[in-house]
């Protein structure tokens, strides 16, 4: 749970309205101004009303300088940021040819399999050259080639499931699974910080959606009680089904899921459990296998395992894996099984190639190697930032890491100043959190080195200083640590 | 009223009255104080203004009491512990059917005009690999580049360091290609109609859409929540009168956002919209379009652009234009494109943009690449448009089925002319005919497959996704075969 110290929310607050009120009175004259000149919509309404786009014109495009900004290289440990200019207060960036070269905190770039590989490069340029970068067809059209079988039964094995069904796109396994598993009648149990992709799939399933605490088991089990006995709204018949929708590691928060409290729960009230593993599978357990490896959950206790090779594997789409008769369904009936693209060829060897390093199956224990590295770094690097005072979230083991702001004027503060030292972080803010918890987000990689982190740690101590965001004194007693629940064997 | 019940009536009246009578007496004699004697401003105040008042008393009492409800008791502790272990939930998924057992063929060389199933080489009509590109050695070249100088995966969204060089070069060139202000890329096809569509469309406003759009606009609408009129399929009388109709009835609907939105191929048909008379009807009633360019980007036009070059209307008539690129282009992920309000709308409110990691930049080289070999080489296009019409030609007199696709479309959608009465038997017939062209004559081409998810209720069929590529020898082989085929099965069927 995040406490915000009193005064810092009220000076947050005050930022805010201050943001609002002078954004309102532009939006007044502008309206004035609009008026006088004539509308030239000529009968259509406005594609965005009032003050559905407040918030981006009024506060985003004033920062949006620290979001999107393009590369010119793999976004592995270092990247070369393209610089950009602007030339009406921030309304629009060009780009120019000049580029910064960075040390990349922000990319999901976990097992550095995203920049060329030894291993795998070479084979993925051979499957582009025999199987093109793309089917134009459907996986039940013509869309299934010996590599898609091959991928499927390689992240079956790898996930610990008897089958498994891949797709182009995680973020559509989500939202075209969900309405093939559950419908009208059904009860989803959603984690309150629960991805975009799962409440868009939730939503679009039309079954009734309730939302528990974020990682609380008690409050499952209260609203799972609760709903249970309560039956359907208004109609009051029992639940046709009840899935519980958790995700491995929370990227906002870098929080791992209690994975065994919740699944015993459900296990007790009968209810179908679906873990997204989108950051946690290849990332973390002993051999990459994800939160349930990690944490000592038996896989065959989650029936639908989800996850992205977008992360981790440095590849593209998503993946469902449960029982053989699960997948025979969905392979039946699943949206973006019979009506999308498949998996690019070349992507789906990268898949394959990076699972099999993760495993030694190359011959070589670079895999084992990525995995430790990817530990050490995460677990020394939050040390290293506790220690300095910074207000870091989530467990040990995560390598996803925010440094709480909160102020919005830090936003940009921290992303700009840290560019100008050639650190390249990412700052997430409303609306993808709530609005007073304004974090930076470090993403950790096994290709960085430890000078890499040093080097980082200095940077962001010294910008830390400068924007004053080391809300604890340094050596804190770190009340964090004590309740991290994991420790590997 | 007979004369006994008015006589009972009367008895009634008389006895109530009475009552009230001996009980304002009995209460004037018991209180019998001086002030049963009082006047005041002249009136007296007799027992029975005494007993008026205490009624109207009791009157106002039960009035401020709250009307009746059965007292709530929560449910005890044990008593929902009993009812969670009574609770039996469905089984996950509904039971395994036969039909759901079977595989698609699996391909063991690239999916090109001819293709490799089990062991044996086959032509390959089902793949939207329209301008016969897949393969192409300059396709392959950007790609290896690409894959070599930035890795397979972007491994962010866009919006944190997944925004590589190359995507905007694609957004720019395709942007040019088609003459817009600009454009947006997605990292899947699918998600660019169900993301883009909710991005516009809001609850409240009004969308007209074709009963036959494909799914990811289905997904997308639903999504919306807006209110969604559909019309009959590729009847623009019955788009007219929906429009009508919408606009007379909904005093409102100037205010709010209303939209059109259809696909310029029906994936779900082979029809190609009529675009000059949905522009017209739209600039008539006000109405915004959205249009699926999916399968006609690459194919329709006299350069490749689409179905308003086709029609000839300039594209800025269009709103927003979305299309998946994993068909004529060869590559994969969709693009949006329109004027800069309505793309650098999505940039923020388009969720499958925002929140989902980007394209991978091979895929977006390739897109480039695409379009330049598509405007180096315009014969492509004019292959592809000969190709369709042999196949059209060819396919158009077989027994018992009937081509239900446009002239121009480079989907040949073949249907029964008389359907067996079920879905379900209709599309066990359509797969044995598709499994015998496969094993007895090395032709590669699939069945229309619905999810249960999907409203579409357009009848299933045979599609051949004709290609540039393909060789007349190719063609004449696809339809003779068709004949043959179509002879033995569906012969016992009418
Ligand atoms: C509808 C609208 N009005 C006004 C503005 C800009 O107003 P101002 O020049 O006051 O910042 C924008 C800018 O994005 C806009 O989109
Ligand atoms: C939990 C979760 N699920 C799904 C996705 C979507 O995956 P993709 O980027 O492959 O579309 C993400 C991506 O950020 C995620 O964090």
């Amino acid at each position: 749970m995040i406490t915000i110290p009193y005064i810092t929310a009220l000076t947050t607050y005050f930022s805010y309205g201050l943001l609002f009120a002078f954004g309102q009175f532009r939006d007044f004259f502008r309206k004035i101004f609009d008026w006088w000149r004539g509308n030239n919509l000529q009968g259509y309404a406005p594609i965005v009303l009032g003050l559905e786009d407040f918030y981006t014109r009024r506060l985003y495009l004033r920062i949006q300088d620290c979001f999107g900004r393009p590369i010119s290289s793999p976004p592995d440990a270092w990247v070369n940021v393209v610089e950009r200019v602007s030339k009406d207060n921030n309304k629009t960036l060009k780009r120019t040819t000049n580029v910064s070269r960075c040390l990349n905190l922000g990319s999901y770039n976990y097992l550095g399999f995203a920049a060329a590989d030894e291993y795998c490069t070479p084979r993925v340029i051979d499957s582009m050259k025999k199987f093109s970068p793309s089917t134009c067809s459907t996986r039940t059209d013509g869309g299934t080639t010996t590599l898609h079988t091959e991928l499927e039964e390689c992240v079956a094995d790898f996930v610990g499931k008897p089958a498994a069904l891949v797709t182009g796109m995680g973020y559509a396994t989500n939202s075209a699974i969900l309405p093939s598993l559950i419908g009208k009648g059904g009860l989803i149990i959603s984690d309150s910080l629960n991805h975009n992709s799962i409440v868009n799939g939730a939503r679009g399933s039309g079954a009734t959606v309730r939302v528990f605490q974020h990682n609380t088991p008690s409050h499952l089990e209260s609203v799972l009680r609760e709903n249970i006995a309560e039956g359907q709204p208004r109609t009051h018949r029992p639940w046709k089904k009840i899935m519980v929708i958790v995700e491995g590691i929370y990227s906002m928060e870098g929080e791992l899921c209690k994975l065994p409290e919740i699944v015993a729960i459900c296990k007790k009230y009968k209810a179908y459990v679906y873990l997204d593993e989108a950051h946690s599978i290849g990332a973390i357990g002993k051999t990459g296998r994800g939160v349930c490896e990690l944490l000592g959950v038996d896989t065959a206790d989650v029936d639908i395992m989800m996850g992205t090779f977008t992360k981790s594997f440095g590849s593209c789409g998503g993946y469902i894996a449960g029982s053989k008769e699960v997948i025979q369904y969905l392979k039946h009936t699943c949206p973006a099984h019979l009506y999308a693209t498949s998996i690019s060829p070349p992507a789906a060897q990268q898949i394959i190639s990076a699972i099999k390093v993760i495993l030694g199956q190359d011959g070589s224990n670079r895999g084992a190697q990525k995995l430790a590295r990817i530990r050490e770094n995460s677990n020394f690097f939050r040390s290293e930032l506790q220690k300095m005072g910074f207000e870091v979230l989530g467990d040990n083991d995560s390598p996803v890491m925010p440094i709480m702001l909160y102020n919005p004027a830090k936003i940009p503060a921290f992303s700009r100043e840290c560019l100008k030292q050639n650190l390249a972080v990412v700052t997430v803010a409303f609306p993808a959190t709530p609005l007073l918890l304004a974090r930076a987000r470090i993403c950790l990689s096994a290709a960085h080195t430890r000078e890499d982190m040093i080097k980082a740690l200095k940077v962001i101590s010294s910008v830390g200083d400068m924007i004053g965001i080391k809300y604890f004194p340094a050596e804190p007693k770190k009340p964090q640590l004590e309740d991290g629940p994991v420790k590997l064997d | 009223m007979d004369a006994t019940q008015i006589a009972i009536w009367n008895t009634t009246t008389e006895a109530v009255m009475n009552m009230v009578k001996s009980a304002s007496d009995w209460i004037t004699f018991a209180i019998d104080a001086p002030s049963a004697r009082t006047v005041v401003f002249g009136v007296h105040i007799g027992g029975h203004l005494f007993v008026e008042g205490l009624l109207f008393v009791v009157i106002l009492f039960l009035l401020s009491q709250k009307s009746y409800k059965p007292p709530k008791r929560p449910l005890t502790d044990k008593e929902i512990d009993e009812l969670c272990d009574e609770w039996v939930p469905e089984s996950l998924i509904p039971p395994i059917t036969e039909d759901m057992k079977c595989e698609p063929p699996v391909l063991e060389s690239a999916a090109g005009t001819h293709t490799v199933i089990n062991g044996k080489e086959v032509v390959n009509f089902a793949s939207a690999n329209y301008l016969g590109i897949i393969g192409h050695e300059k396709l392959l070249e950007s790609c290896t580049t690409s894959l070599e100088k930035y890795g397979v995966g972007s491994c962010g969204p866009r919006g944190f360091y997944g925004t590589i060089d190359v995507h905007l070069d694609c957004e720019a060139k395709i942007a040019k290609f088609l003459g817009t202000p600009d454009s947006i890329l997605y990292s899947y096809g699918l998600s660019t109609m169900f993301s883009a569509i909710p991005a516009f469309c809001k609850k409240g406003d009004i969308v007209i859409a074709d009963e036959g759009v494909n799914w990811g606009i289905q997904n997308g609408l639903f999504l919306s929540r807006s209110t969604i009129i559909y019309f009959k399929h590729n009847n623009m009388e019955s788009l007219q009168n929906t429009l009508e109709k919408v606009t007379r009835d909904n005093k409102r609907a100037k205010k709010l956002r209303r939209y059109i939105v259809v696909e310029a191929v029906y994936q779900n048909s082979g029809q190609i919209a009529p675009l000059e008379e949905i522009i017209r009807l739209k600039e008539k009633y006000l109405f915004r379009v959205l249009l699926d360019e999916s399968n006609s980007i690459g194919v329709l036009g006299s350069s490749g652009r689409g179905l308003t070059e086709h029609c000839r209307v300039p594209i800025e008539k269009i709103d927003i234009v979305m299309a998946a690129m994993g068909n004529a282009l060869a590559t994969e992920g969709g693009f949006c494109t329109g004027s800069t309000r309505v793309i650098d709308h999505q940039r923020l409110s388009s969720s499958g943009y925002v929140f989902s990691a980007s394209l991978p930049p091979y895929l977006a080289s390739a897109a480039i690449t695409a379009i330049n070999i598509l405007e180096d080489s315009p014969q492509l296009i004019t292959n592809l448009k000969k190709n369709i019409s042999i196949l059209h030609k060819g396919l158009s007199d077989i027994r018992g089925l009937e081509i239900a696709s446009d002239k121009e479309s480079p989907i040949v959608y073949l249907r029964l002319r008389k359907s067996t009465g079920s879905l379900k038997s209709d599309q066990q017939l359509l797969e044995d005919v598709v499994e015998r062209l496969l094993k007895e004559e090395n032709i590669f081409v699939t069945t229309s497959k619905r999810s249960t998810l999907d409203k579409c209720n357009l009848p299933t069929g045979i599609k051949y996704f004709v290609s540039a590529g393909h060789t007349e020898s190719d063609l004449t082989k696809a339809y003779e075969s068709m004949k043959r085929v179509a002879a033995k099965v569906l012969d016992g069927g009418d």
